[in-house]
């Protein structure tokens, strides 16, 4: 086994997978703590922006579409990363190790 | 006008407490604090949850004959799919503290009860981006097998199974409480039956059918929940003509603090305690041992994304239900003499019951029992899924590796570690009867704060960092561990409010911040000043083990059946 991560590690398609993979999770990382640290500080600072009404007659406020939004832009981006690493990742990383694998016997 | 006054003191008071309490609220039945009313027997409560003991005690027999390796004993034979393990691992955060405590929270003071539900959900993105996989591809049954891949096992073995342990058994101690009081309110039964049933059941789940009983049951309770609470939502929901416009101005028209209950409360108002809880519930999250230990019961990382795919969709999807739940509550309870307890002028049992009398509420005698026993059902998966990842701490960590040095027979790990099941009920008991008067809510904080200050460094930079050591990660660790127990005893919930000291040493309530950081620093300077051969051998291992981890090649499979 050993044998085959030296190999795989020499391979500079593997690093360029795995730049390629990194970006994409401390992308989506990224995203995600920044909305809810931009939705906990607002509460910390500036809560009434939260208390003010979406629009003129409603009672709902911002802070509940705000909220609605971290909870469902959570969902959406851990979907997006599963279908991206499951489909593409997945392919480069099954055609690496094929390659490496064929190429040792 | 003298009445409501009365009333809205009431409520802050209890919001008070409830908010002295956090990070409490999050996972257990644990808010309900100090003496509780016991009420009449309720019968269709106790037939609905025979019904679910019957029925997991049948998979638990039907698991138990499958349960042969030790691969079958820790990990389910890494046979569940992507949708159970997601189910599953949503029913450990559903916990009956999510429903309950959430619900009531949102009952007493609206959208701030948000804000928590968010909490929890956020860490799970984060661990499918940067943990799940890596984990699933490197780790066999706990996450020390991970963390140990390329570092000594010995010590970072005890290091890993003393950060388990101390998570496990202060969560344990808040769910024996929490479900010993709850159960004493929802069925009218003794505190001590009520511990004893639980710790008896869970015994028997864990001892026999391992985790594919554990993963069963806490499906079988993620299911019967979500409709529950779906059912409430939407009668909530029927009754408000399907308009949300409807829904909160009622609420808002109402309840005492009005216009208050649509915008952020005082519950985050420093942004060092916003910043701390954040961290807390974020990385407490991925470093909390029963979680992680699910990602070894799926077949391939692949199974494993999925899972929390799956997970997050739950999860969200029932902290939505739950804030349905608290506006629907304040709607159809605050005011209804049916539920008020003329003693305190709020509702009986405190706010956590918001969403169990709004299920009589909605649906009569029958729901109740439905929702009574579902949440002691709740409560019965938690605790079996936390026994069976100490368990493992015992039996695959300290006495397979660190004891018997890997040279240990097949069965003999397991039967290890069913005697080290055993051993955990029996002190899950005793403790929940010592606690039983005690304020434990803490603990679940303190569990938390232990899991983002030990687990999480660890695992996380063993993983994306080349040049930690096993000096630096035991040293690093250590001190997480010891900063976090440091700062919350000092804090003001156990230094004033439990030991009636005037004024905290530690002025915040969330140590996560401070035992974090303490962690991560302290693992890299000691990884850096490590000159010794094995640090120099660990970081040349690390390029093997990053290839494992991203590519699943050599990653424990499934075993076939």
């Amino acid at each position: 086994m050993q044998h085959w991560y030296r190999r795989i590690y020499a391979d500079p398609e593997f690093h360029e997978l795995e730049r390629k993979r990194g970006r994409f999770s401390w992308l989506l990382a990224g995203i995600v703590l920044a909305s809810y640290y931009t939705f906990i500080l607002i509460i910390a600072f500036a809560p009434e922006l939260f208390a003010t009404p979406v629009c003129e007659g409603t009672i709902i406020t911002w802070g509940l579409p705000a909220g609605i939004f971290v909870i469902l832009l959570s969902f959406l981006l851990t979907g997006v990363y599963v279908h991206r690493a499951n489909t593409e990742f997945d392919h480069l990383t099954r055609d690496i190790v094929e390659h490496v694998q064929n190429t040792d016997e | 006008m003298f009445k409501t006054q009365m009333n809205n003191a009431g409520m802050r008071y209890r919001l008070l407490l409830i908010l002295s309490l956090f990070p409490g609220v999050l996972a257990a039945a644990d808010a309900l604090q100090g003496p509780v009313e016991r009420q009449p027997v309720n019968i269709t409560a106790i037939i609905m949850f025979m019904l679910f003991v019957s029925v997991t005690l049948g998979i638990t027999y039907w698991a138990a004959r499958r349960t042969r390796s030790t691969s079958d004993f820790y990990a389910a034979g890494s046979s569940i799919s992507g949708l159970q393990n997601g189910l599953a691992i949503a029913g450990d955060f559903m916990s009956a503290a999510s429903f309950l405590g959430i619900s009531g929270l949102v009952f007493a003071s609206g959208f701030d009860g948000l804000i928590y539900s968010i909490g929890f959900l956020v860490g799970w993105p984060i661990i499918l981006f940067l943990l799940a996989e890596r984990l699933r591809n490197l780790g066999k049954y706990t996450f020390a097998d991970a963390v140990s891949y390329r570092l000594r096992p010995l010590p970072i073995r005890s290091l890993a199974a003393c950060g388990t342990l101390t998570v496990v058994l202060f969560y344990l101690i808040a769910q024996m409480v929490g479900a010993g009081k709850l159960i004493q309110i929802l069925f009218g039964l003794d505190y001590h039956y009520a511990v004893v049933s639980v710790g008896v059941l869970m015994i028997l789940y864990v001892t026999f059918g391992g985790m594919l009983a554990t993963t069963w049951v806490q499906i079988i309770k993620a299911v019967l929940l979500l409709i529950g609470a779906s059912f409430i939502a939407i009668a909530v929901m029927y009754k408000m003509d399907f308009s949300f416009e409807h829904l909160f101005s009622s609420a808002v028209k109402i309840h005492n603090d009005g216009m208050d209950i649509m915008a952020p409360g005082g519950l985050v108002s420093d942004p060092v305690s916003a910043i701390s809880l954040g961290l807390a519930l974020m990385f407490g999250t991925a470093g909390l041992p029963h979680i992680l230990m699910r990602f070894f019961t799926v077949p391939d990382a692949r199974e494993a994304r999925k899972s929390v795919f799956y997970a997050t969709g739950f999860i969200g999807y029932f902290y939505i239900l739950t804030f349905i739940i608290g506006f629907g509550a304040i709607v159809l309870l605050t005011n209804n003499p049916d539920f008020l307890d003329p003693v305190s002028g709020g509702i009986y049992g405190g706010n956590n019951m918001a969403a169990v009398h709004l299920s009589r509420a909605v649906g009569g005698e029958a729901f109740l029992g439905f929702i009574s026993a579902v949440a002691f059902a709740t409560i019965l998966a938690v605790v079996s899924g936390l026994t069976l990842s100490g368990a493992s701490a015992i039996s695959h960590d300290l006495y397979a590796s660190v004891i018997c040095h890997g040279e240990i027979p097949e069965g003999e790990e397991v039967r290890v570690s069913r005697i080290a099941t055993v051993i955990l009920g029996i002190v899950a008991i005793i403790l929940g009867i010592i606690f039983e008067q005690q304020n434990v809510a803490y603990m679940v904080g303190l569990a938390f704060a232990i899991a983002a200050s030990v687990n999480f460094p660890v695992l996380f930079l063993s993983m994306y960092w080349q040049r930690l050591t096993t000096r630096g990660a035991f040293i690093g660790g250590s001190v997480g561990l010891f900063t976090a127990v440091l700062c919350m005893v000092l804090g003001p919930t156990i230094w004033v409010d439990i030991l009636g000291n005037p004024e905290a040493v530690f002025p915040y309530k969330h140590p996560a911040l401070f035992s974090m950081s303490a962690a991560f620093a302290v693992i890299i300077v000691v990884s850096k000043l490590d000159s010794s051969q094995s640090g120099k051998d660990e970081a040349k291992a690390f390029e093997d083990q990053y290839v494992r981890s991203q590519t699943g090649l050599g990653a424990e499979g499934a075993t076939s059946h």
